[in-house]
């Protein structure tokens, strides 16, 4: 049951960070489309799913609660200055989504307040992931380090790592659904980005075994060893690919190859934290609600989440093909 | 004050800040669904146009009223954590599934039939369009069903058992969790004071129309409609919430003792303080106005009933009693006021004067606000009333904090403070432009620009499609 449950929650952070990651990269790429009809098609080609993207971090937040309490009790005040500032980001930037439309005499605040939000809440959510890593401090059933604990140059690195990757998937996302000069500018903004995600894809990966601990042993002891060698092997043979495709200016397999490059780094994640719900202190075992919490849960999720998910295909499927400037058609 | 102390008090201040906050939109959304679907019930059975063009015209409000209550939910969902996680850890067990049950549903009505309701009038035909108004109805109601359910846990716990970790999880049935005795009592109170706050609102938003034009059919009916509810609606709140009283006072006696101001015992029938100021030091009201024996008839329906008070409490469990005092009696006189407009408004009607009646509409636009009053003010009385718990008798508010530095909390409240004034008065002013335009008769649907509170639903971008 346990396991069921880490596999929901981790299930609901894949898709978060895929859904929503393409949607805070296209605010982070705001300001470097034009006004008027460059950035109104940004956002058209986003306006019909960000809500459902962003709805999986509730979920996240919400299942972590009911089905891990300590691991929720233990790493949310850890990780509070983040974990403020990107509420506080996304709160921003749902609501410049709406009001941008609204007022449009505002517009310029508005799509400042936008980009703002949303690099914000990257930030801060690759700060949470590298913060995770590093390990936090644990006493009896509590957080006992300060309140800028999260604050390190790995932490820092993941932070960054994170706005390029969303970047990356914002550019592509554009690339497969934009026309014309968007298109264009997509194309020129993925490569550079390109080169960049697969900088930090490594630059992490280097660290991470040295953090502390456990990493150094799974990454380089057997049957680690199995993974470790063909792992860099991979990043660079899909990062080679998505160059290309970029070059030959294909339009959906770049996003399909940032896919597969997020999928690599959730590999990796996984076999660096599996089975702990916080790295190096607390197993998902030990972090679990009574079986009777989870039982009960499970009940509503394996209803409503299968339901949740075909209507979401539905809806990426019925807005399928480009955008237009004037919404879907 | 120690550091901690400071700590605490900025986490409670944080969390009361945001909750107000977030509690002020499904308040009107609550009730605002509800008077939709009533709408567009009657338009499909009239056929009267007068019932579509309001329809549209408070759809468009209801919109970000939604939208609103969605974005300062999401920070609800991690306060939690972040500000109290001690609490999560022990209670988790408990509240987080039915919590996480209100997201899923949430979710799942927001995806899948809000969409429909704002921009599917013409693509999917009258009859499934009114049924996703009453799914979105339903599903408001439903989301208040659970989150109140856990607020209500935490005033009257029941049906758990502590386990070895010293969380607190549930002993049997989870039946015996959801509906404490505190729960029926709520969400029959917090209801009837969203549709009453919809109310007046609505009441309000109509006389304004009809100060400046008594002809406005919309503005007409929208009163009528509204006044009607004051008229019935009011009375029969002000009789759920005796009741609700009375379920507190079996439950949670010092509540109610703050709330009637109660420091001393009145072994010989209490009486009724009206008005007065707490001095929670010498324990006494100071020039209190007082009706003898009136509260023991209220709480005992007995003139001369005695009825304990503070003395009879250990000092260290009393609530702030001035807070719970006056939040009480706030709520309670706005509510007394309501009912006035509403017998105001049946005298109106009778004399054949509610459409032209100058003072009548003053009134019902300075009342347009006091539903939201009433319902924060409320929501004060009943969550200061129960500290020093979070769950009441079980744990301490001050041991359920987490272990964070003041200047990391207060540092956050001062940004919730400034991003959550700026964003939500853009939204409020927003909404008060929407309500300034009269509604016109072929009044437009929502502009189909992209809206967050339309979810993923795709109906908006089908424009094209062929079917």
């Amino acid at each position: 049951m346990t396991v069921i449950w880490a596999g929901i929650i981790a299930f609901a952070v894949v898709a978060y960070v895929v859904m929503d990651g393409f949607d805070l990269g296209i605010g982070m790429l705001f300001p470097r489309l034009r006004v008027g009809e460059e950035r109104d098609s940004a956002m058209n080609s986003i306006a019909p799913v960000w809500d459902g993207n962003e709805t999986w971090l509730v979920m996240g937040g919400g299942g972590l609660l009911a089905a891990f309490p300590l691991a929720y009790a233990i790493v949310l005040p850890a990780l509070y200055a983040p974990l403020t500032a990107m509420l506080l980001g996304l709160v921003l930037r749902g609501v410049a989504f709406e009001f941008r439309w609204r007022e449009s005499n505002h517009r310029a605040a508005w799509d400042l307040a936008f980009t703002t939000g949303s690099l914000v809440a990257t930030f801060a959510q690759g700060i949470t992931l590298g913060a995770l890593l590093q390990g936090i401090t644990v006493e009896g059933r509590a957080y006992a380090g300060g309140w800028w604990d999260w604050l390190t140059p790995f932490s820092l690195v993941t932070g960054l790592s994170l706005c390029v990757g969303y970047a990356l998937l914002g550019a592509c996302w554009l690339v497969m659904k934009a026309e014309g000069e968007l298109q264009d500018r997509a194309f020129a903004l993925a490569r550079p980005l390109c080169v960049a995600m697969i900088v930090a894809i490594s630059l992490v990966s280097a660290a991470t075994p040295f953090l502390e601990g456990q990493y150094y042993q799974r990454w380089f002891a057997w049957p680690g060893l199995l993974v470790t060698v063909p792992m860099p092997l991979l990043v660079l043979g899909v990062g080679w690919m998505l160059w290309r495709s970029l070059g030959r200016r294909q339009e959906r397999a770049p996003f399909l190859w940032v896919l597969s490059l997020f999928g690599l780094c959730f590999i990796g994640l996984a076999i660096s934290i599996w089975p702990d719900a916080i790295p190096g202190r607390v197993t998902i075992w030990q972090a679990a609600a009574p079986e009777k919490s989870q039982i009960f849960m499970l009940v509503g999720a394996s209803v409503l989440v299968p339901l949740i998910l075909a209507y979401t295909a539905w809806s990426y499927w019925v807005f399928r093909g480009k955008v237009g400037s004037h919404g879907y058609h | 004050m120690t550091d901690a102390e400071t700590a605490l008090l900025l986490a409670r201040f944080q969390f009361a800040f945001t909750v107000s906050f977030h509690f002020i939109f499904p308040a009107f959304s609550i009730g605002l669904a509800s008077y939709l679907m009533v709408l567009e019930a009657l338009w499909l059975k009239t056929g009267r146009e007068v019932y579509l063009t309001l329809y549209r015209y408070w759809l468009k409000i209801f919109a970000v009223a939604f939208a609103m209550g969605v974005v300062s939910g999401i920070v609800m969902s991690y306060q939690f954590g972040t500000n109290w996680s001690v609490f999560s850890d022990k209670a988790g067990p408990v509240i987080g599934p039915l919590m996480a049950y209100e997201v899923l549903t949430a979710f799942f009505l927001e995806a899948g039939f809000l969409g429909v309701m704002l921009f599917g009038m013409k693509k999917v035909g009258k009859g499934l369009h009114f049924a996703a108004t009453c799914a979105v109805a339903l599903g408001t109601f439903i989301s208040a069903f659970w989150i109140l359910s856990v607020n209500s846990w935490m005033q009257t716990p029941v049906g758990y058992v502590v386990n070895a970790n010293g969380q607190f999880e549930a002993a049997g049935s989870w039946l015996t969790v959801i509906f404490n005795p505190s729960f029926p009592y709520r969400l029959i109170h917090t209801v009837t004071a969203a549709y009453l706050t919809t109310a007046l609102a609505v009441g309000g938003v109509g006389a304004w129309h009809l100060l400046r034009d008594r002809g406005n059919s919309g503005a007409q009916t929208m009163f009528s409609m509204a006044m009607w509810m004051a008229a019935l609606v009011a009375p029969v709140q002000i009789l759920v919430g005796d009741q609700h009283g009375l379920n507190t006072l079996e439950h949670q006696p010092a509540k109610v003792m703050a709330m009637e101001g109660h420091f001393q015992s009145h072994p010989a029938g209490a009486p009724l303080i009206l008005f007065g100021w707490p001095d929670q030091e010498q324990k006494q009201i100071r020039s209190s106005i007082e009706i003898p024996g009136l509260s023991s008839l209220i709480l005992k329906h007995d003139l001369n009933a005695p009825l304990a008070g503070l003395d009879t409490v250990p000092r260290d469990q009393w609530p702030n009693v001035a807070i719970v005092f006056w939040a009480f009696r706030i709520m309670v006189g706005l509510g007394f006021l309501m009912l006035g407009l509403g017998l105001w408004s049946l005298f109106a009607r009778v004399r054949g004067r509610l459409h032209d009646w100058t003072w009548l509409h003053r009134a019902a636009v300075a009342m347009g606000p006091a539903g939201f009053v009433a319902v924060i003010a409320g929501w004060v009385t009943t969550e200061a009333g129960r500290q020093p718990w979070t769950i009441q008798g079980l744990l301490r508010t001050a041991e359920s904090v987490s272990p964070l530095a003041a200047p990391a909390v207060g540092g956050s409240l001062i940004a919730f403070v400034i991003v959550y004034f700026t964003v939500f008065t853009a939204g409020t002013l927003y909404i008060l432009k929407l309500m300034g335009k009269p509604p016109l008769p072929h009044e437009p649907d929502p502009a189909p620009i992209p809206i967050r509170t339309a979810g993923i639903t795709p109906v908006a971008g089908m424009k094209g499609e062929k079917r």
